[in-house]
């Protein structure tokens, strides 16, 4: 699934953000849409950022995006990319683009979510080449 | 009501050194303020207000308070990381205009050169309990590749190219090669920067900054004090902050708050780009710069690359001079925080102090800006104006 080579990260989790975690242990990425203003955000708040109603619910994101930035680690033990993808709902979220080549990375570029499992019951969501 | 002309930094002092392994964080804070309270001609006892911000040991600005012996009237610990000290100005220009104290000590003090190895490699996520982080330190953020994807997406969307940020480099070394404390004195080339190690696209070894100890100190004072002092006072004009931030996910990293800051801090101080004969830009990467430049409006928005290209930073070269003391790019970014030593140099420049060789004429007006946390994700932005008597 993953050609990451480094220990796969528990993410830090807490009341607010428990369904979002417990829902990518079933490969779902769940971002907030306020059924008041209608606008999405991330990460998940349950107040709407944009216009303070409480009236924000969980929906299952397309997964699909685009890539908005990038930066490949040349240090690090293990190269690796960062970036920021630009999901259809139109949310950019931060996260590792995995396998893929790092010379092909392209600001643009179609990605998709690919979970990778952290043992600890959940899955985080990479993006890999669409 | 404004801050313009109600306060004075009438005090500065930057420890000479780059590394303090030697010394206890309090004793640094400590140092730096009796340093910068003598340039001032005043002592602890005159002070009664107290700023500090993350960098400060103990509780708030209580523990250091009670180091230096202060009684106070006034304390503010606000932190805006890197940028806090600049914001610092503008609160207590503030404090000491709605009366509520007359001299205020403002302190930063660091070891990371000393105590930390990883450097700008560092996982950089904030503590638990933030509400990113569980959406963020998974990921593997570190200092360099959050301002890397910065510049990446500028270079995307406005044709930025690597050489153009190196010549931010170019001019910072240009400057700190008549600094005999800077870490680096070598005046190097573009070449130089493109050839240096790839750290994180796009950025190169020589696109970041120094990692270093050690710190300053200032002192702002009422016009009252200042005209009893005997040295040279330096007006507060204007000062503005803002944090800007994800913004819900509607992420845009190709700008940061200065636009706000910057904005504020000019209306306030009623001057006009053209008026500023010098400025410190906070230089914790090369991209820093160029978007700040930009987001402060001395030249279009996209256009910072044509702007820094060519030596035009550089002083004596191009129209306005920028961090001649070479900068965090080459001097000193103690506590990895590059606030304070921007408003240090704008202040000798007005003093007429800086070298010699990088000492801008008639420097009557000039701006120092600070930016804190990261602009690859959040950030503390504070601008602030300072001018002579006549000004």
């Amino acid at each position: 699934m993953s050609e990451k080579k480094f220990k796969i990260p528990v993410p830090e989790i807490n009341e607010e953000t428990q369904h979002f975690w417990d829902a990518t242990a079933e490969g779902k990425l769940l971002i907030k849409k306020c059924a008041d203003c209608n606008e999405y955000h991330y990460y998940p708040r349950t107040i709407c950022p944009f216009c303070m109603s409480d009236n924000t619910e969980w929906i299952q994101s397309t997964g699909k995006g685009t890539v908005y930035t990038y930066s490949v680690m040349r240090r690090s033990p293990v190269q690796y990319c960062i970036a920021y993808v630009t999901l259809e709902e139109g949310i950019t979220m931060m996260t590792n683009l995995i396998d893929i080549d790092l010379d092909e990375i392209k600001i643009g570029m179609d990605v998709q979510v690919a979970f990778v499992d952290t043992g600890e019951g959940c899955a985080l969501p990479y993006f890999t080449a669409a | 009501m404004s801050i313009r002309g109600k306060a004075y930094i009438a005090g500065i002092y930057e420890y000479p050194k780059r590394e303090a392994a030697d010394k206890s964080l309090a004793q640094l804070h400590g140092m730096f303020a009796k340093g910068a309270l003598e340039d001032a001609g005043l002592t602890y006892s005159d002070v009664d207000a107290y700023y500090c911000a993350g960098d400060a040991p103990g509780l708030g600005g209580i523990s250091m308070a009670e180091y230096m012996g202060l009684k106070l009237q006034h304390i503010d610990s606000t932190e805006t990381g890197g940028s806090s000290y600049v914001a610092h100005i503008g609160h207590a220009a503030a404090a000491i205009a709605a009366g509520k104290c007359n001299v205020a000590l403002i302190t930063l003090a660091g070891k990371p050169k000393s105590t930390i190895k990883k450097g700008g490699l560092a996982m950089r996520g904030f503590g638990r309990g933030a509400p990113e982080a569980g959406f963020e330190n998974v990921w593997g953020p570190s200092v360099v590749n959050m301002y890397g994807m910065a510049a990446m997406r500028h270079m995307h969307q406005y044709g930025t190219t690597s050489e153009q940020l190196a010549w931010i480099k170019v001019a910072a070394s240009h400057h700190a090669q008549h600094n005999e404390n800077a870490q680096l004195q070598n005046v190097v080339t573009v070449e130089d920067v493109l050839n240096s190690p790839m750290i994180s696209e796009p950025l190169h070894r020589l696109d970041c900054c120094v990692i270093t100890d050690g710190g300053g100190a200032m002192v702002v004072v009422s016009p009252e004090i200042a005209k009893t002092l005997d040295r040279q006072c330096v007006k507060v004009l204007g000062h503005g902050e803002a944090p800007k931030h994800l913004d819900g996910g509607r992420v845009d990293l190709t700008y940061t708050g200065a636009v706000w800051s910057g904005e504020k801090a000019f209306k306030e101080a009623k001057v006009k780009h053209e008026d500023i004969k010098y400025m410190s830009i906070y230089d914790s990467f090369t991209i820093t710069v160029l978007e700040t430049i930009e987001d402060l409006g001395f030249c279009e928005k996209g256009q910072g690359g044509k702007y820094v290209a060519d030596g035009n930073l550089i002083s004596g070269v191009g129209k306005i001079p920028f961090n001649t003391d070479g900068g965090g790019l080459c001097s000193n970014h103690p506590a990895n925080r590059g606030g304070m030593t921007k408003v240090l140099e704008a202040v000798r420049q007005i003093r007429h102090e800086a070298h010699p060789k990088v000492q801008v004429a008639d420097c009557d007006i000039a701006l120092a800006h600070g930016t804190g946390g990261s602009i690859g994700t959040r950030m503390g932005s504070a601008t602030v104006i300072l001018g002579r008597e006549d000004s």
